[in-house]
């Protein structure tokens, strides 16, 4: 790109006017290097959620403690709940003589002070940058005594130069399996589903997944559990290990008669781990965001069990169905863009889609290839998702372009989304990781049959709002 | 238990040592040295600060990085600041400290932006200089109005020892704006402190006395350590202005890069946040024999303490522009006063933060008769300490670097009324049933600093004392349940 284009540009006026034109467009998507408000977080993050969902577990970044404050301070802004992570605090020593030394202490110290149940070891990029042996390091811990031989410990390289948050999860959902799983005997099972949620800052998912199995009469785990540590109520009491799946369903795991993954790319090698070396039933499922993706779900989980979907839940389907039906007019034909981790947006899609509702631009920062196909494929399945441009790799500020080029009815994204709604002048509505300027939105669910009627909700009474809020006297009513 | 009950709220070291003896005997004797309680008549009594976090205990403490972009580079608003690494460091900085600023997005605004080089394994292996190289030009190509570049490096960047140095200078010759290395890595130092130094010393060399000012004047000063927290450095502006002064620099808040290069031009720096900011003004004292006073703007009495002791170094019309102003708002304070004390009096609050505010604030909670009996900084040295102990009653604990655990310890013991802390320890403590205000962020509000900020904070910690949503916590049917706080 020439960055002598503008140079004749002086006036602010004239720049934030050059700032929405099809010209800039062209240019910004030019670009190569720069990265502007890139909408993903790093692996470490995912990690820590991941490793929050195990009873009694502690999550221990090694590396900087700055790392540590700082998901701690995202994941804390998001939840508005306490989240409990040490550091080993690595500083320029360690850059030197490398950080086992502070393992070594930080695991002693960590273990007497917060009597966990287990460690969730996970890396900074630090540690990554300079090679530490993790494997090697905890051995020579344990050597030193601090932790009991026995205590379970489990690892993940989790460096920040690769992937995002939801590769972070996935190598500590994944590390979790193999360093604290018993392989699995093959002879018998413990009869019960394990259901994976992957990358997913909802308690209220977590809890209607639980809800949802449950009520297929199908017995089941959820692993990891992280719903208590993401939303534990208030007793007049603080608990540092509100909840959790326990350590033995853990430990069991392997022997599960099958594997559901909510998830597609947040599991993408735990997956394969479970499927191909452990030779479990397992399927994974698109998020089900919206009727269609939860049904999808309903009926896998009937395949997989055998069990009936009962028939409060098919009830629980047509009032679904009849929220859809009552909202479908608030929807049908708004243009909307979306971003956001490439799950959520796969089943927001094929939720919209179904709505009536058109997707015309889709942002996925840590999204791959795959991604663009498997979405590609649910936008090509629907005649309302012919014009939409999926843009793979590319950061809010792309965003900003398309939608001042392009412009649609609503944006749908976390709160990072609102400089660029402002800025199109359309509402967001705040769906995703992190949502800092709401209260409680994650506290309701956005899958299942539930969901698919607090979505409708949301996404219809804000289209109302805005038509409250802005129309001239004489077109104000009472009824919408 | 009656006996407990006079005692509430006071610390004693026995109770501290009782805490401690849950650690490892290495780290109960490190610890101990971290933790005082200040005895009757003890003016200054001995603490150990700016010393290594113990690996494997909760710390609140952020990085170099964090204190260098986060709270130093972070408000200059017309300058592009890079997170040069990984994308992780950038995006948890992003947005989070509530520095407001004037101006168009994109045009003479950044501050709300995320911009990083996004380091990927390549990088690492072949080092990020050529992609921060054309990554100046893609900014300054698609933000025409920029004033200026910062390189923050994140810990890879040293690590694999990329010369930021060499590329910024190059591409500032190029590009015709000030690129400023700053080597921000998080590894470096033992918390944020050391970031801010850093800062400071890339101020100083690259941007400071780079440009002059057509039109000095004989009030002029820049008002420095003021970060605009929801709104602060505005309401301080208004005060200073109100006494005739003419503030022509903030550091960093609402701020530009041409301030940044004038400021060695003005007649007095005044200073709120010491530790962040303190290096710089010692040296525009030595190389530009500027003067610098600190100054604390929380609360009432400490604002008239203030304005009097700023009103000092200028002559008598400015004295009594000075004194009309304390006249003005005085009136106006009382009632905020009048309307909050019977509330608050006798409230115990215990502190941790980062910053100037485990000290600054005490005086806005006495006004409000309140008592702190408990203080502490994230990352403070010594001269901060030496600055909190004739603040602080006797039998009040002091702790450096305290960890989750013992803060928890204390608290149950002590039993404040209020916490005044930061995100981490917010929702821990308000789960005990304590209430809690941010006060790194003033919990989404503010603005906290000045005449305009002292009736918010009044209010906001009314809000969270007489909060009748505590009353909830008590489950009515459960008659032995476990009595809960309040």
């Amino acid at each position: 790109m020439s960055e002598n284009t503008c140079a004749y540009r002086q006036s602010k006026e004239e720049v934030a006017e050059w700032l929405n034109s099809p010209e800039y467009r062209e240019m910004n998507f030019n670009r190569k290097a720069l990265s502007i408000n890139p909408s993903k977080a790093c692996q470490p993050l995912g990690a820590l959620l991941c490793a929050l969902g195990i009873e009694g577990c502690l999550p221990f970044v090694h590396g900087s403690q700055g790392c540590a404050a700082y998901f701690r301070n995202t994941l804390n802004r998001h939840l508005r709940e306490p989240v409990p992570t040490v550091s080993d605090s690595m500083t320029e020593d360690s850059a030197v003589f490398g950080g086992q030394a502070n393992l070594i202490e930080g695991l002693k110290n960590a273990y007497q002070v917060y009597k966990p149940q287990m460690i969730a070891v996970f890396t900074s990029c630090m540690a990554e940058v300079i090679g530490d042996d993790l494997n090697a390091f905890i051995a020579n811990a344990r050597n030193a005594g601090s932790v009991p031989r026995d205590f379970p410990i489990a690892f993940a390289q989790t460096p920040s130069f690769v992937g995002s948050h939801i590769t972070g999860w996935d190598n500590m959902f994944k590390a979790l399996l193999q360093s604290l799983a018993d392989p699995r005997h093959g002879r018998w099972t413990n009869g019960r589903l394990y259901v994976v949620p992957g990358f997913d800052a909802y308690p209220g998912n977590l809890r209607e997944y639980k809800r949802l199995v449950s009520a297929m009469g199908i017995p089941m785990t959820m692993l990891p559990d992280a719903t208590e540590a993401m939303d534990s109520p208030h007793t007049g009491e603080y608990r540092i290990y509100p909840g959790g799946t326990p350590m033995a369903e853990l430990a069991d795991a392997l022997n599960a008669s099958g594997f559901i993954f909510m998830q597609r790319y947040s599991t993408v090698g735990s997956y394969k781990f479970v499927k191909n070396v452990q030779k479990i039933n397992t399927e994974v499922v698109t998020m089900p965001i919206g009727i269609n993706n939860t049904d999808k779900f309903l009926m896998a989980l009937q395949e997989m069990t055998g069990k009936p979907i009962p028939a409060e839940l098919e009830k629980e389907r047509g009032r679904a169905v009849d929220s859809a039906i009552d909202a479908h007019p608030y929807i049908h034909g708004k243009r909307f863009a979306l971003f956001g981790d490439p799950d959520l947006l796969l089943g927001l899609t094929g939720f919209l889609l179904e709505m009536g509702g058109i997707p015309a631009h889709i942002v996925c920062t840590n999204g791959t290839e795959q991604f663009r196909k498997d979405i590609q494929a649910v936008l090509d399945a629907s005649p309302f998702g012919k014009d939409c441009g999926v843009h793979v790799g590319r950061d809010l500020w792309h965003m900003r372009s398309l939608l001042m080029t392009e412009p649609v009815d609503m944006l749908i994204g976390d709160s990072h989304g609102k400089f660029n709604a402002k800025d199109a002048n359309i509402p967001l509505v705040r769906i995703g990781f992190p949502i800092m300027d709401r209260v409680n939105l994650h506290r309701s669910p956005i899958v299942g049959y539930q969901g698919a009627i607090n979505l409708v909700t949301m996404i219809a009474n804000t289209f109302i709002d805005q038509v409250d809020c802005t129309c001239p006297d004489r077109l104000f009513e009472l009824m919408r | 238990m009656a006996e407990q009950q006079d005692l509430k709220g006071y610390a004693s070291r026995a109770m501290v040592d009782e805490v401690l003896s849950a650690y490892p005997e290495k780290v109960q004797k490190m610890r101990a040295k971290h933790i005082t309680v200040k005895e009757e008549g003890c003016a200054s009594c001995s603490i150990r600060s700016n010393a290594k976090t113990v690996p494997g205990l909760m710390t609140a403490r952020g990085c170099a990085f964090a204190g260098a972009k986060g709270v130093v580079f972070g408000p200059v608003k017309d300058m592009v600041h890079i997170s040069h690494g990984p994308v992780g460091c950038g995006y948890y900085s992003w947005g989070n400290r509530r520095n407001l600023a004037e101006g168009t997005l994109g045009v003479d605004n950044f501050v709300p932006f995320q911009f990083t080089s996004d380091f990927t394994e390549g990088d690492i292996v072949y080092g990020g200089d050529k992609k921060l190289e054309q990554l100046c030009r893609e900014v300054k190509a698609l933000f025409p109005t920029v004033k200026g570049i910062s390189v923050m490096s994140e810990c890879p960047v040293g690590l694999i020892g990329d010369d930021i140095e060499s590329v910024s200078k190059r591409m500032s010759k190029e590009l015709g704006i000030p690129i400023v290395p700053v080597r921000c890595e998080g590894f470096r130092g033992i918390s944020q402190s050391l970031g801010h130094h850093i800062a400071n010393d890339a101020i100083r060399d690259h941007l400071l006395a780079k440009k002059e000012r057509p039109d000095p004047g004989p009030y002029d000063v820049s008002l420095i350590g003021d970060y605009n927290i929801g709104g602060d450095a505005w309401a301080s502006i208004k005060i200073l202005e109100e006494m005739g002064l003419k503030v022509r620099n903030i550091w960093t808040g609402d701020a530009t890069v041409e301030m940044l290069q004038t400021a060695h031009q003005v007649k007095l720096n005044l200073i709120h946040c010491y530790r962040s900011m303190n290096y710089i003004c010692k040296h525009m004292e030595e190389e530009y024999g500027i003067p610098w006073v600190e100054f604390n703007f929380f609360g009432p009495t400490k604002i008239k303490e203030s304005i009097r002791k700023i009103a000092a170094f200028f002559d008598e019309t400015i004295q009594e522009k000075a004194e009309a102003v304390i006249a003005k708002y005085d009136p106006l304070m009382q009632a905020v006063i009048d309307k909050y004390r019977p509330r608050l009096e006798g409230k115990k609050v215990m502190l941790y933060v980062g910053g100037l505010r485990p000290r600054h604030v005490i005086g806005a909670y006495e006004d409000l008769g309140m008592e702190v009996v408990g203080t502490g900084y994230e990352f403070a040295h010594k001269d901060d300490y030496d600055r909190t102990f004739p603040m602080m009653g006797d039998n009040t604990v002091i702790y450096d670097d305290v960890t989750a655990f013992e803060f928890e310890e204390f608290v149950n013991r002590m039993r404040p009324d209020l916490i005044g802390s930061g995100i981490k320890e917010k929702y821990v403590f308000e789960k005990m049933g304590y209430p809690f205000r941010q006060m790194h962020s003033w919990d989404y509000s503010g603005p906290y600093h000045a005449y305009d900020g002292f009736p918010i904070f009044a209010r906001d910690m009314d809000i969270a004392l007489s909060s009748p949503t505590w009353g909830l916590a008590k489950v009515p049917w459960q008659k032995d349940a476990k009595e809960v706080r309040k």
